[in-house]
């Protein structure tokens, strides 16, 4: 076997390679799209969009705004993945994190750390219902978090419009559908930019997306390194051995749609936190939740990739924007949907990438190695050895 | 003499490895043909170049004096080769017809119609005795009659050659027994048979010629009624291979397990699936729990073992009451499992081999500190397993397990909970589905612990493994224990009478002791 093909074959490189490609595939996807809604405008709306990021300092920060909730969503699913968990809940979870962060800030005048504890705490709320319906009565998690996340919305635009002094117009302004601007009700709530905000020209740019690097670094040494994240891994792979090996298996998934939600709810509260947005009560899902599916996928559920896919998307979405007035939003939308899940087949492109290099090296993939009758894959979606009921303990 | 088909000095090299290397199979009209080997002697990938599944880089096949292409499983199918694989391809929540028909489904206008089909099918399982009810659903019934549909579903298609790899792994004696009748009478009705397996009783009973592999080499090929086991598995693994097993005398020491009224509920049905079952295991003995699948010994071993909760009874461990202690609190005080089913519950098949070693000791102040795993320390430990127990992977400890072979699987988990150097070792069909090579080293690790004094107590299905290996053997039948043996004392025939329930001692005679 070829230094190389050694070297492309170890699980990390495969990753990054086999996520390069989905996002170049993604990209000409939707560069075909642009050209066939609008030919003469598609030129000059893919350089838009490709460089649009790149192309201003005000621009960047926008990326980097965006990018720190949709990197905490990222982990926040990619989490989960990693633990044998599909938590489509983040929605709920940013949402119901954002409304603690915005009560603690707005109605009870805390500043910026106490609220992004309170999401934190919001968020792990949120999460503990699936795990625990999932842990004691085997409710399928991703249909119990589905419905939490409607259950979530309207909780928070209950409990919001129902707290006059949250809302926007108690401080002055004319409208009642939306949280108060932080900078008129309490700017301690406002995350701190310890002055980037001069150097990228930009009131977007504060830590958050610092913070969120931190956090994901972190959870890659919760997973990878400790004895806990060692637990929720096996618990994740194959449930029955690590009840088999005395692990308290229940315990793990009630605890890793915890630290899961968490992340999410923090997500929400990095995202309302920075001063620049505030929450308006309406009847649809946040996407930002959802977009952290497509940054875990494109991550192969690593911590430390979501710090990456999570900019891209970000990067794109910026991109996007900045295509206007040539596309109407609506496109743009579809173009930049088109682009995000397809850059997310990254395990599509790694069972392709992975299978002709295994073959002429001799080794066995996932289809012909018969011995447990089970195509291995990658460690990204939640995969079971063996599905079931929680027993034991 | 007519062969229906060759396969001449077949290759198939991957970089590396020749997994073929000038092997010539050579099947006559109305033989069984079994192809022998250990794991990884390059059984599968010679039948995958049969099926289609492979090209081989030299060697033709010819079926009937004429060399044929098989480029796909469509143009096997083309030749009338049917292959039942080792893990059923069967749809779960079709019915037992529906998946005969699948991938040929008669239709009328568009619209399915099975009524011909199911004639056809009816007529087939009466002729050879192959019962199965057409519409029950293959998850509703049992490995046994999956199996049937798969061979129906040969039959259905007119097969003439018939694969069967590794068919008898899944069944309980008594089904091993029919479908050996089944496959002599397909013979006598002019299909011709390939058979598979490292199992030597069964080619001794059934083939008429046996082809052995090793290493992806042809060591030769034999008439089954000139040789012997012992020949047999010389040429498998390339060395003789003792069937007795060594065992020093030992007098039993104290009391280590105690099963006082063990009462364990079904999942399949109300009734209980081990009712009151008592006995002892003392240091310095094997005490081997045989009877048939089915007969509650799995529930059993869940409930000795912490996986699932019994109704009522007591297990004491070295005097300890651990009926309802937790799988860790039961491991701390001494005991070990090696588990009936390797990969759903012994083994993490996406963690590395070092990883999976240290399944039940990762907590241990040795392999923990502050919270993190010592990574060092988990390497060096694996390292020692691995060097100690001869456990082979492509690349050592950092393998990951899926990749490895059966074999190495079952040593992993045998070294692992061997090396905790436990009180009492509950040992759950260790050697189900391995060749005679790891069979032989899995059953002399079982006697060395036994020399050193600790208990050992052996579930198995295989009568051979229980007469050789129990110095006590306890009969399971319908949940209870019926009889009590000294395995110098009794033949297999009468265990057989049984474990089939055609006897039983009287209560509290084979209980204790």
């Amino acid at each position: 076997m070829s230094r190389f093909r050694e070297k492309i074959l170890g699980a990390g490189p495969l990753s990054i390679v086999s996520s390069l490609i989905s996002i170049v595939i993604g990209l000409l996807f939707g560069c075909a799209l642009l050209f066939i809604l609008k030919p003469a405008a598609a030129p000059h709306g893919i350089v838009s969009m490709l460089t649009a990021g790149f192309s201003a300092p005000e621009k960047f920060a926008k990326v980097l705004y965006q990018a720190a909730p949709l990197i905490m969503t990222g982990l926040s699913v990619g989490f989960a993945f990693k633990t044998g968990l599909f938590n489509i809940g983040a929605s709920g979870q940013y949402t119901v994190g954002a409304c603690l962060a915005l009560i603690c800030g707005i109605v009870l005048k805390m500043p910026w750390w106490a609220g992004l504890i309170a999401s934190m705490i919001g968020g792990a709320v949120w999460g503990a219902f699936p795990g625990v319906l999932k842990a004691y009565f085997n409710v399928n998690e991703v249909i119990t978090s589905i419905m939490f996340n409607w259950i979530g919305l309207f909780a928070v635009n209950l409990v919001l419009s129902n707290i006059p002094s949250v809302l926007a117009n108690y401080y002055g302004a004319a409208n009642a559908d939306r949280t108060a601007a932080l900078a008129a009700a309490n700017k301690s709530a406002i995350i701190p930019n310890l002055g980037l905000d001069k150097v990228l020209n930009s009131n977007y740019m504060n830590i958050s997306v610092f913070l969120a690097a931190i956090l994901a670094i972190v959870m890659y040494i919760i997973l990878n390194k400790t004895v806990f994240g060692y637990e929720l891994k096996a618990c994740g792979h194959n449930r029955n051995a690590s009840i088999y090996a005395g692990i308290n298996a229940r315990r793990n998934i009630v605890l890793s749609m915890i630290i899961s939600g968490a992340l999410s709810g923090i997500a929400g509260g990095l995202y309302y936190l920075a001063g620049t947005g505030q929450y308006t009560i309406d009847k649809n899902l946040l996407q930002m939740g959802f977009n952290g599916i497509p940054v875990a996928l494109l991550a192969t559920s690593n911590p430390v990739g979501t710090i990456f896919t999570g900019m891209f998307i970000s990067y794109i979405q910026v991109g996007g924007d900045a295509m206007q007035p040539e596309f109407a939003v609506e496109n743009i939308t579809v173009i930049v949907s088109v682009i995000i899940y397809l850059s997310a087949f990254a395990l599509l492109m790694r069972n392709v990438i992975s299978r002709p290099l295994l073959r002429r090296s001799g080794l066995k993939t996932a289809e012909e190695h018969e011995d447990d009758g089970r195509p291995s894959g990658g460690g990204l979606l939640p995969k079971s050895d063996s599905e079931g009921e929680v027993t034991g303990q | 003499m007519d062969y229906v088909i060759e396969m001449l000095n077949i290759t198939k090299e991957f970089p590396g490895i020749k997994a073929n290397d000038d092997i010539t199979l050579q099947l006559r009209k109305s033989e069984i043909h079994a192809l022998l080997g250990e794991n990884g002697a390059g059984k599968s990938t010679l039948m995958s170049v049969l099926f289609g599944l492979y090209q081989p880089d030299g060697g033709v096949i010819k079926m009937g004096g004429k060399e044929v292409q098989i480029r796909n499983p469509n143009d096997a199918t083309a030749l009338n080769i049917g292959m039942v694989h080792q893990h059923f391809k069967l749809v779960e929540i079709f019915t037992v017809l529906e998946n005969i028909i699948l991938g040929m489904e008669p239709t009328k206008l568009g619209f399915l119609s099975t009524k011909e089909a199911r004639a056809k099918v009816c007529a087939l399982s009466e002729k050879y005795g192959l019962m199965i009810d057409p519409d029950a659903r293959i998850e509703d019934i049992t490995v046994g009659m999956q199996q049937r549909v798969e061979i129906l579903k040969m039959l259905y298609r007119d097969n003439d050659i018939l694969i069967f790899d590794e068919p008898t792994a899944v069944l309980t004696p008594q089904e091993i027994r029919e479908l050996m009748a089944i496959m002599k009478s397909f013979t006598a009705e002019g299909k011709s048979i390939l058979f598979i397996t490292h199992k030597l009783q069964e080619i001794m009973e059934v083939a008429d010629r046996c082809t052995v592999l090793r290493k992806g080499k042809l060591v030769g090929t034999v008439d089954v009624k000139d040789t012997t086991k012992e020949e047999l598995s010389r040429m498998m693994v390339g060395r003789p291979v003792s069937f007795t097993v060594e065992k020093k005398d030992v007098s039993p020491g104290d009391v280590v397990l105690e099963v006082e009224g063990l009462t364990v509920p079904s999942k399949q049905h109300r009734n209980n699936a081990v009712k009151n079952v008592s006995f002892k295991v003392r240091a310095g003995e094997i005490v081997c729990l045989a009877g048939i699948d089915g007969n509650g010994q799995t529930e059993f071993s869940q409930a000795l073992t912490g996986l699932e909760k019994p109704s009522a009874g007591k297990i004491r461990l070295r005097g300890c009451d651990i009926t309802n202690a937790t799988v860790r609190n039961r491991s701390k005080i001494g005991m070990s499992h090696i588990p009936e089913d390797r990969h759903k519950h012994g083994l993490v098949l996406d963690f590395t081999l070092a990883e999976n070693l240290v399944l039940q000791r990762y907590w241990q102040p040795e392999f923990e500190n502050l919270g993190f795993i010592r990574k060092d320390a988990v390497r060096a430990y694996a390292d020692k397993l691995i060097g100690q127990y001869d456990i082979r992977s492509g690349q050592g400890g950092a393998t990951v397990v899926r990749a490895m072979s059966g074999g190495n699987q079952q040593k992993a988990i045998v070294a692992r909970e061997i090396d905790k150097d436990p009180e009492l070792l509950v040992a759950i069909q260790p050697t189900r589905g391995l060749d005679v090579g790891a069979i032989e080293y899995i059953h002399k690790q079982l006697v060395h612990q036994r020399d050193t004094g600790k208990a050992v107590l052996l579930v198995s299905l295989e009568l051979d493994e229980v007469m050789n290996m129990a110095d006590r053997i306890l009969v399971m039948y319908e949940g209870e224990i019926v009889g009590q043996f000294d395995p110098k004392k009794t033949t297999v025939e009468e265990l057989g009478l049984y474990m089939a329930g055609a006897r039983r001692m009287p209560a509290g005679e084979g209980a204790q002791e």
